[in-house]
C-alpha cells in the first residue's frame, strides 16, 4: 500500500456531463488522493454539484469514466454500484435526515440494511455514531427537534454509519453561523485525522476552505471545466487568472 | 490455548484462569465480524476469572470504529468488573481512532427515554384534545374563508381569475374523462341490474325513471363529489401543504397578502363553479348508459327512453342536484386547503394532510347529503 496521501482512490477521467442538449461540464479530469480533504470550488451555476452527483453515481456522464477504488462506475452494473455505494458516505446539503424516524432511527438504517447485526449492538454502533459527533444522549430526539448545527452531525452520523472509505460533502456549511460552521469543521477534521476518509466536499464557503481543505480544483461556468488546481494557500496567493484571484480574494467581478 | 479463525481476524487467548490473561488480535476489526469478536471477548472475563487482562492489537491490520467500538467495551466490561485492562501494540493511526471514540457517552444513558409509552386514558385524552383543536381549527378556517369569500364577492377585481381558470381546468375539464367513464359504467349497471327485476312485470320502461331519479337526485352529485375529493381535494392539501413546509406561506404573509385570500379563494370558487357542471355531465353520461341498455336489451327505442327520461324529471329536482352540487365543491375544496394550512412538518405531513383532506371531505358529504336528504323531503311535501 502506498504512503496515505498519494495514491489515487477516485479517477475522474475526461467526464462530460450534459442536461439534455446543455453541456455542464466538458472533458473535466482530476484524482482524489488516499485519506486527504479534497474540496470542489467554484461560484454559482459552475458545475459544482453536478459533478458530485457523477462521483457517487447518482448520475451517469455523457463521456468519461469515474472510477471509485479501482472501479469504474460510470459502467458498473447495478450490483456492483451498490456495492461500491455501501463504501460512500454522503451528507447531501439539507441534510437529508429522515423527518419520521429519530435520530437512532437514522443512523441505524443503513446499518440494518448492509449488515445482520442484532438490534443490541446496532443500538451500540449508533450511541457510538451520535458520540463521535457529539450528540451522545440525542438518540431518541426527531430531527425537526434539533438546531441546524446539530442536524448538519446528524447526517454526518448517518453518512459515516457504515465506516465509508469516502465522505462527500455537499456545501456543508450552508446556513450555519461562523460559530457552528467553526466547530464543523474542528470535527470534520478531527474525523478526517482519526478514521483515514478520504473526504470530497463541494462548496463555496471560503474560511473552511482554508482551514480544512488540503488540495482543491476550481471549476468555472465559461471553460465548463477545471480553471485551477492545488492548495488553497497557494492559489490565493500567487494565482494570476483573476477569476481565481477575485474568488479566493472574496471580490467582484 | 485457543485460537479461533474467523473470515476476518485472529484471535488467541493464553494463560490460566484466575492468573494474567493475554489476548492477541490480528486481521481485520471491521463491522462485518463485530459479533462474533464482542461475544468473544466478552466471554474471557467469565470463562477465565484473570486478575489482569492484556489485549494485544499489534497485529490488527485494518480497524473500523466498530472494532474500536469492541476493544473500548472490553475496556469498560473490565473496569466494571475490576480487572486490569492493559491495551498494547496500537498503531498510530489506530490510536486516533480509538481517540475519537467518547468513552463515557458508551455509558450516559439517552436525554429521552425510547418511547413515551402513555396509558390508555392518557392516549385517549390526547386524542380528544387533538380532536377539539381539530374542530376549533377549522371552525376558525370556515370563518376565514367565508370572510374572504365576502371580501371578493365585494371587490371581485381582487380574486386573482387567472388562478380561478387554471384550478377550474385542472378540477373541471381535466376530470370530465373519469367522471363521463364513472357514471356511464354506474348508468349501464343501474339500468342492466334494475331491468332484471322490472322485465318480470313488464316494466321496462320504467327503467328510464329508475336511472334518471336515482342519479339526479343523489349517485350524480355524491359520485362526483367523491371523484373531484380524489382528484382534487387531495392536490390542494398537497400543494398548500407542501407550500407551508417551504415557508412559502410564511412568504405570502411577510408580503402583506392574506394566504387563504391569495390561495383557497382561487381553488374554492373554481371548484364551486365546475362541480355543479361536472355533476351534469355525470348526469347525461348515466342517462346515456341507461338507454344503451335499454336500446340494445329491452327493445325499446332512443325516442320512447328519451321521452321517459324527460317525464320523469322534475326541475326542482334539478335545481337541488345542482345546490347539492355547489355545496360538496365548498365542503371538498375547504377542507383540502384546511388541511392543506394544517400541514406541520415535512414530508410526512403533507401525506397525512392528503389523506385526511379526502376522507374529511368524503365524511363531510355524506352527513351534507343526509341534511339535504331530510331537509328535500319538507320542502317537496
Amino acid at each position: 500500500m502506498a504512503p496515505p496521501g498519494t495514491e489515487p482512490v477516485i479517477i475522474v477521467e475526461g467526464l462530460t456531463a450534459r442536461y439534455g442538449e446543455v453541456t455542464i461540464l466538458q472533458d473535466v479530469s482530476f484524482e482524489v488522493r488516499r485519506g486527504e480533504r479534497f474540496m470542489i470550488l467554484g461560484g454559482s451555476g459552475c458545475g459544482k454539484s453536478t459533478l458530485l452527483k457523477h462521483m457517487i453515481g447518482l448520475l451517469r456522464p455523457h463521456a468519461g469514466r469515474v472510477i471509485i477504488n479501482g472501479i469504474d462506475i460510470t459502467r458498473a452494473d447495478e450490483g456492483t454500484l451498490h456495492r461500491v455505494r455501501s463504501r460512500l458516505g454522503v451528507l447531501f446539503q439539507a441534510d437529508a435526515l429522515f423527518g419520521s424516524m429519530s435520530l437512532a432511527e437514522n443512523v441505524a438504517l443503513p446499518l440494518a440494511e448492509y449488515t445482520d447485526l442484532p438490534p443490541e449492538l446496532i443500538r451500540e454502533i449508533v450511541r457510538m455514531k451520535l458520540g463521535l459527533v457529539n450528540l451522545a444522549g440525542y438518540e431518541n430526539h426527531m430531527p425537526s427537534e434539533l438546531s441546524g448545527g446539530m442536524r448538519k452531525r446528524a447526517g454526518l452520523a448517518r453518512a459515516m454509519a457504515l465506516d465509508p472509505m469516502f465522505l462527500f460533502f455537499d456545501e456543508p456549511w450552508a446556513g450555519l453561523d461562523p460559530v457552528t460552521a467553526a466547530e464543523l469543521d474542528i470535527l470534520i477534521r478531527s474525523l478526517n485525522e482519526g478514521t483515514g476518509t478520504t473526504m470530497v466536499f463541494v462548496t463555496q464557503e471560503l474560511a473552511s476552505i482554508f482551514s480544512l481543505a488540503q488540495r482543491v480544483i476550481m471549476l468555472h461556468r465559461d471553460v465548463k471545466g477545471i480553471i485551477a488546481r492545488g492548495a488553497p494557500q497557494e492559489l490565493r496567493a500567487s494565482s494570476t487568472d483573476p477569476r481565481v484571484n477575485h474568488f479566493f480574494n472574496r471580490r467582484a467581478d | 490455548m485457543a485460537a479461533m479463525n474467523h473470515s476476518g481476524y485472529r484471535m488467541t487467548v493464553e494463560g490460566t484462569a484466575g492468573e494474567e490473561a493475554s489476548i492477541r488480535l490480528a486481521g481485520r476489526l471491521a463491522l462485518e465480524d463485530l459479533r462474533p469478536l464482542m461475544a468473544e471477548l466478552r466471554a474471557i472475563p467469565e470463562r477465565m476469572k484473570p486478575r489482569r487482562i492484556a489485549l494485544d492489537v499489534s497485529g490488527v491490520e485494518y480497524l473500523d470504529s466498530a472494532g474500536a467500538l469492541a476493544l473500548i467495551k472490553m475496556e469498560i466490561l473490565c473496569g466494571s468488573l475490576g480487572i486490569p485492562f492493559e491495551l498494547l501494540g496500537v498503531s498510530e493511526k489506530d490510536h486516533g481512532l480509538l481517540r475519537l471514540i467518547d468513552r463515557e457517552a458508551q455509558l450516559r444513558p439517552p436525554l429521552r427515554p425510547e418511547s413515551e409509552r402513555s396509558d390508555i386514558v392518557a392516549k385517549l385524552g390526547d386524542r380528544a384534545r387533538r380532536q377539539y383543536r381539530d374542530v376549533l381549527e377549522i371552525m376558525s378556517f370556515v370563518g376565514e374563508l367565508v370572510a374572504a369569500l365576502a371580501f371578493c364577492l365585494a371587490h371581485p377585481r381582487t380574486v386573482r381569475w387567472e388562478e380561478v381558470k387554471f384550478y377550474m381546468k385542472r378540477a373541471g375539464a381535466d376530470g370530465l374523462p373519469i367522471v363521463a367513464l364513472i357514471s356511464l359504467l354506474l348508468g349501464l349497471i343501474m339500468a342492466f341490474m334494475s331491468s332484471l327485476q322490472l322485465k318480470q312485470f313488464g316494466a321496462n320502461l320504467y327503467v328510464a325513471n329508475l336511472v334518471t331519479i336515482a342519479m339526479v337526485r343523489e349517485l350524480g352529485p355524491i359520485m362526483t363529489a367523491i371523484l373531484v375529493a380524489g382528484r382534487s381535494g387531495s392536490a390542494f392539501a398537497a400543494e398548500i401543504g407542501t407550500m407551508v413546509v417551504n415557508d412559502e406561506v410564511n412568504a405570502l404573509v411577510t408580503m402583506g397578502f392574506d394566504p387563504v385570500r391569495f390561495l383557497a379563494v382561487p381553488k374554492v370558487l373554481a371548484a364551486m363553479i365546475v362541480v355543479p357542471i361536472l355533476t351534469v355531465y355525470a348526469d347525461v353520461f348515466a342517462m346515456l348508459g341507461g338507454l344503451i341498455v335499454g336500446v340494445t336489451g329491452l327493445d325499446l327505442t332512443a325516442f320512447t327512453y328519451i321521452q321517459q327520461t324527460k317525464a320523469s324529471i322534475r326541475v326542482f329536482d334539478f335545481a337541488t342536484s345542482l345546490a347539492k352540487a355547489v355545496v360538496f365543491a365548498m365542503l371538498i375544496s375547504g377542507i383540502g386547503c384546511q388541511r392543506g394550512f394544517q400541514v406541520r412538518g415535512g414530508a410526512e405531513g403533507v401525506g397525512t394532510s392528503t389523506t385526511s383532506a379526502v376522507v374529511s371531505a368524503i365524511f363531510l358529504i355524506i352527513v351534507a347529503d343526509s341534511a339535504f336528504a331530510i331537509m328535500l323531503h319538507y320542502v317537496r311535501q
